[in-house]
Parts: C-alpha cells; structure tokens; sequence
C-alpha cells in the first residue's frame, strides 16, 4: 500500500493543475493558505490566487461575482466556516443564483489538528445537503479528492467539496476516475451492509476486512455523493443485505444516515442503524483518541455491525 | 437623453411604481422614490449598456444591494427597454419574472440576485476583482441602502475592495436616513422621526480608503457629474454619497419611515400620482 496522503496536499496541487488547464480558474482564501495548501497555488501561480482576508461572508459574495463573469472560482476555508459563518451568503448569492462556485471546505470532520469544536462542525453535510442546487461531496482519500476536483471543475452549478486534513490511507484505485452521483462498491458481502462516505470509509473498510475474519460477510458501499445522492443504487445494495448500518464522521442527523434512511424508508423499508456523532459536538484532542471518544474507529463500527445483525 | 428628460424619467419610474405595488397590494416604495433620479441616471446615461444584449460581456454591471427596491429596478429596466413596461403588473404575482427581490436566474438584465440586506457589495468587488483578471474595462455599480451599511459585510467588503485597490467599482450610498423601524429618537418610537442609520458615512468609507464623493441624489445635473468624476480611475474604489430624501416626490410620503413598504388604497393612489404629475419638471 502506498504511503497516506493529506487531500489538503492533493488539494492544493491540482488546484495548480487546473489553473494550468483552464484559464478561467481561480482561488479564493480565507487567510488559511497555509493550512489548506492553498499556499501552494500562491506560489506557483499568484496571479491565480486571491487572498480575502478573515472575512468568509465576503469571501463567498466575491467568488459569486467572480462566477457571473463565467470564472470558476474555487473558494478554500474551513467546513465550520464555510458551512456556517456565512450560510446565508452561500445560500442567496450562490446556491440560489445556481453560480459555478466550488466550495472547498477543508477540516471537515473531528480530526482537525487540535482545534476543538469551534472548529470542528458535525452537521455540514445536513446543512448543504439541504441547500437547493447545492451539489455535495465528501472524497474517501486524496486519489478521490483529485478526481472529484478534475470532475467538478466542469460541472454546472455550485458545489461543497468536503475534505479532511490529515494523511490517510487509499481506499480507491490509483485510476480512478469520479463520476458526480455515482456510489463505489467496495465489499460484496450478504449479511449486513455497511454505506459510508468520506474519511470515514476507510475505517468501514478495515471494520469489514474484521468482519470477515469472523466470518461474517460485509458489504461496503462508499457514497461520495451525498447530492445528488444514487438512490437506486442505496436501494440496490440494500436489497442485496440483511440489513444496513451507515456510518460517517459527521451528526447522525441530517447527513449521509438521514439520507440513506430518507431513501430506503420510502422506497425499500430496512433495518437501519447510524454510527456518527450522536447529537454532540467535539473537542480538542489526538486522532485517536477522538476516534475512540467519539465512537468512530473501525472496531466502533464492527461491534456495530455485530450488535445490529443480532438484532436483525 | 437630456438632464430635464433623466428628471422626468425619474418620476415615471415612481408612477409605475406606484401603479405595480398598487396592484399587487405590496411592495417598497420609500426607497424607490429616494433612488428614482439615481436610478434614472444610471440607466438613461452613465451605465454602457444594450437592453437588446443584456447578457453583452463588455457591459457595465448594476447591482441594486438594497433589493427591496426591486420593483424600482424593474420599472427602470422595463422603461430602458429590457422588457415591455406592461409586464410591471405582473410584479410579485406568481410565474412572475419580476420577484420581490431581483432574482438573477429569473430576469435577463439582472447581475446579481440581491435581497438580504448587506450582501450586495461582496460580488461587485468579485466582478471588479474579476474584470480586472480577465483585462476587460467594464465599471461595477452598486447601490446601497443606508440602513443595510450596519451589516458587517459591507465593511469586510470595503476593505478588500481598498486592499486590491479597485478603482473599476463604484458604490452609491442612498443616503435618504430612515429604515423600515430604525432608532428612536428623544420622543421614543412613538413620534415619526427616527435616527439616521448611517452617522458620518463620510468619515466612514474614507477610512476604509475609499474615494468619498458626494451629490444631492434628486439633482440629476450633479449626479451626472459626480457619476463622471467617479468614472475616472484613481487607484481606490469611489462611494458616491447621495443625499436623498425617502418618499421623495409625495408630501406625505416623504420622510416617512411607514412608508418603507406598505398597501395603499385608490385614493392614495390618486393623490400620489397627481402629485408626481404636478412635479414632472417640463
């Protein structure tokens, strides 16, 4: 296996790749350059690169003029900010114009480095997820997060990438290739199915490769699309398992759980059970142990799997 | 066109819109009235602009921040040309094109959907920012409300726009003092007058390092002078301080703060346009 990788990295690598390719891109910051590799676009390509200063309200209102010119703009800040210090921007001038503005929330989740819950926002997903028009991704390791930007950067509408800061483990193949609303079925398994999405894939991975150890057949369906989400596919897989446990390191509420309950309770009822942050914030601390904390790691998600096939 | 024809065209933009929030039983008229002769003049002369090309790329942007004036908006684009003055009684009614607030995705000749208050400037610095990237000349024009500058977004915006010294954006202050509540003076809420929302804007955007310029906002010779002064490019973005009066043009409208937005019968409907009638310079 080849060695983890930060999808900040990748980030602000192929933000340089697609600057070269297309003269219309261009990137936004919110004085976290350094921290979302933005940095690395500065100085490659400055006059590319925009720094607008700790202000995100203003940040998501300039991208949006940007893109009525017929730029792309891509904007990087945090997921706490971009998801919630300037919702109301995000909603009235680029998601409800539908303006080609990607969102590139950075320290999505817990794991972001020591900063506590200020800085960490559980329920993104729920709120973007929500917005009309708003298009939404969470990438499972950095070959994804490449994909997905090279994919995204021609899609027509806005969009809220969701990636995570520290190097982490491929999940997906070197090759790749990402298509907007298409899930990746990464286990075949009859016995319980587990559907998951972002960094939290590769832990729903490990926790199936334990499952089968103790002979017990898991699915794993990687959803990295939460809108427009597949739901023939969710409802596919479901059929094809006793029962379905979704897991995210995100609220239960309102994110990829909601979602795979809103689907399957209309279309194809089945027991569901949701591992993710049940209904609290985080705080400060090692990955680990906010893993463990939080109930997140991949022995979480195997006793989940056991505990719910027992009570299926 | 004229200064005393921009002047008339100022009042026919308050006639129709009087007669479009008549019919359709809502709408702001306070602060139309206040920006009909900066609005007029805009549209009538400063701005480069094709009604039969809207989405022209070279064109001079507009973005009405204070969108509740939408429906002033529309009467000036349906008077330029954009689409038949007919369609105004369509304001607000369902399928309409002519939403409460401009609505971008509606409306060719729209640039910016606006409506929450305070939002507006942020994309006009994006469309300097970005003109400026992609070498094209076109000016970017927004217009405030005076109540919407105690949005703190107004100001992350006049600072970035004085960090990348944007000369090719040009904000209108409609400086006309009331808001649709607003502060109580001395005799409480009770009394009609209310504090201004804006103290010493001057002093204001100047230390935000803008350009600072100001005009009667009803006077259309030195709004069209102060428009061209603002045009010349002088390493900062400019704010134009207009100095205006909300209802302007009806007694008993004028420097009233009910009438921010509120219904009104036949009568009063009469009474208003005989005024404006009167007024009409020749």
């Amino acid at each position: 296996m080849s060695n983890p990788i930060a999808q900040r990295d990748v980030f602000g690598d192929t933000m340089i790749e697609l600057c070269q390719r297309d003269e219309r891109v261009v990137l936004l910051d919110g004085d976290l350059a350094n921290s979302t590799k933005s940095d690395k676009l500065a100085a490659a390509l400055p006059g590319r690169f925009f720094m607008m200063g700790i202000a995100e309200q203003n940040l998501a209102g300039v991208a949006a003029g940007m893109a009525t010119l017929g730029l792309k703009p891509w904007v990087a800040s945090f997921a706490a900010f971009l998801a919630t210090r300037d919702l109301d921007q995000v909603r009235v001038v680029i998601a409800q114009p539908r303006l080609n503005v990607r969102l590139a929330a950075h320290y999505s989740g817990l794991l972001t480095g020591f900063t506590g819950k200020t800085h960490q926002v559980v329920n993104d997903l729920a709120i973007m997820r929500s917005l009309p028009n708003m298009a939404c991704v969470a990438p499972c390791d950095a070959i994804e997060a490449r994909a997905a930007m090279l994919a995204l950067n021609d899609y027509e509408g806005p969009v809220y990438l969701r990636l995570t800061r520290d190097p982490a483990p491929a999940v997906v193949a070197a090759d790749s290739v990402f298509e907007l609303g298409r899930t990746v079925t990464l286990r075949s398994g009859a016995d319980v199915g587990i559907i998951s999405t972002g960094g939290q894939t590769a832990r729903a991975l490990a926790a199936a490769d334990e499952l089968a150890r103790q002979h017990v057949a898991a699915s794993v369906l990687h959803v990295p699309t939460l809108k427009p989400i597949d739901a023939d596919a969710i409802v596919a897989f479901a059929e094809g398992v006793r029962c379905v446990l979704t897991c995210e390191e995100h609220s239960i509420i309102g994110g990829l759980g909601g979602a795979v309950c809103e689907i399957l309770g209309e279309r194809s009822p089945t027991r569901v059970a949701r591992l993710g942050l049940r209904d609290v914030d985080g705080e400060s601390g090692p990955n680990d142990a906010l893993l463990r904390k939080y109930g997140l790691t991949e022995q979480h998600v195997t006793y989940a799997a056991l505990e719910l096939l027992r009570q299926t | 066109m004229t200064e005393g024809e921009i002047a008339r065209m100022g009042n026919e933009i308050r006639r129709q819109t009087l007669r479009a929030v008549f019919h359709a039983g809502a709408g702001h008229i306070g602060g139309v009235f206040s920006a009909a002769e900066l609005l007029a003049a805009l549209y009538f002369s400063v701005l480069r602009i094709d009604p039969s090309k809207p989405q022209w790329p070279d064109r001079d942007r507009f973005i009405l921040s204070k969108g509740h004036a939408a429906i002033g908006l529309y009467a000036t684009l349906a008077l330029r040309g954009y689409f038949s003055v007919a369609e105004l009684a369509t304001f607000d009614a369902i399928d309409s094109r002519l939403q409460g607030h401009p609505d971008m995705t509606k409306l060719p000749g729209l640039d910016m959907s606006t409506g929450s208050l305070g939002q507006g400037l942020s994309p006009g610095v994006g469309m300097a920012l970005g003109a400026r990237y992609m070498g094209k000349e076109f000016s970017t024009w927004v217009m405030l409300g005076d109540g919407e500058t105690q949005e703190g977004q107004i100001w992350e915006a006049a600072f970035a726009a004085s960090r990348y010294e944007l000369d090719n954006l040009i904000a209108i202050l409609d400086w006309n003092h009331l808001q649709q509540y607003g502060w109580s003076t001395e005799a409480g809420y009770a009394a009609s007058a209310r504090l201004d929302p804006s103290v010493d804007p001057q002093a204001k955007w100047r230390a935000f390092g803008w350009r600072v310029l100001e005009c009667d906002g009803h006077d259309v010779s030195e709004i069209l002078k102060t428009c061209q002064a603002a045009l010349e490019r002088s390493g900062r973005p400019t704010v134009i301080i207009a100095r205006t009066t909300k209802g302007k043009g009806v007694s008993f409208m004028e420097n009233e703060y009910a009438w921010h937005s509120r219904p009104f019968d036949a009568a009063l409907l009469e009474r208003a346009l005989a005024e404006l009638n009167e007024a009409t310079p020749g």
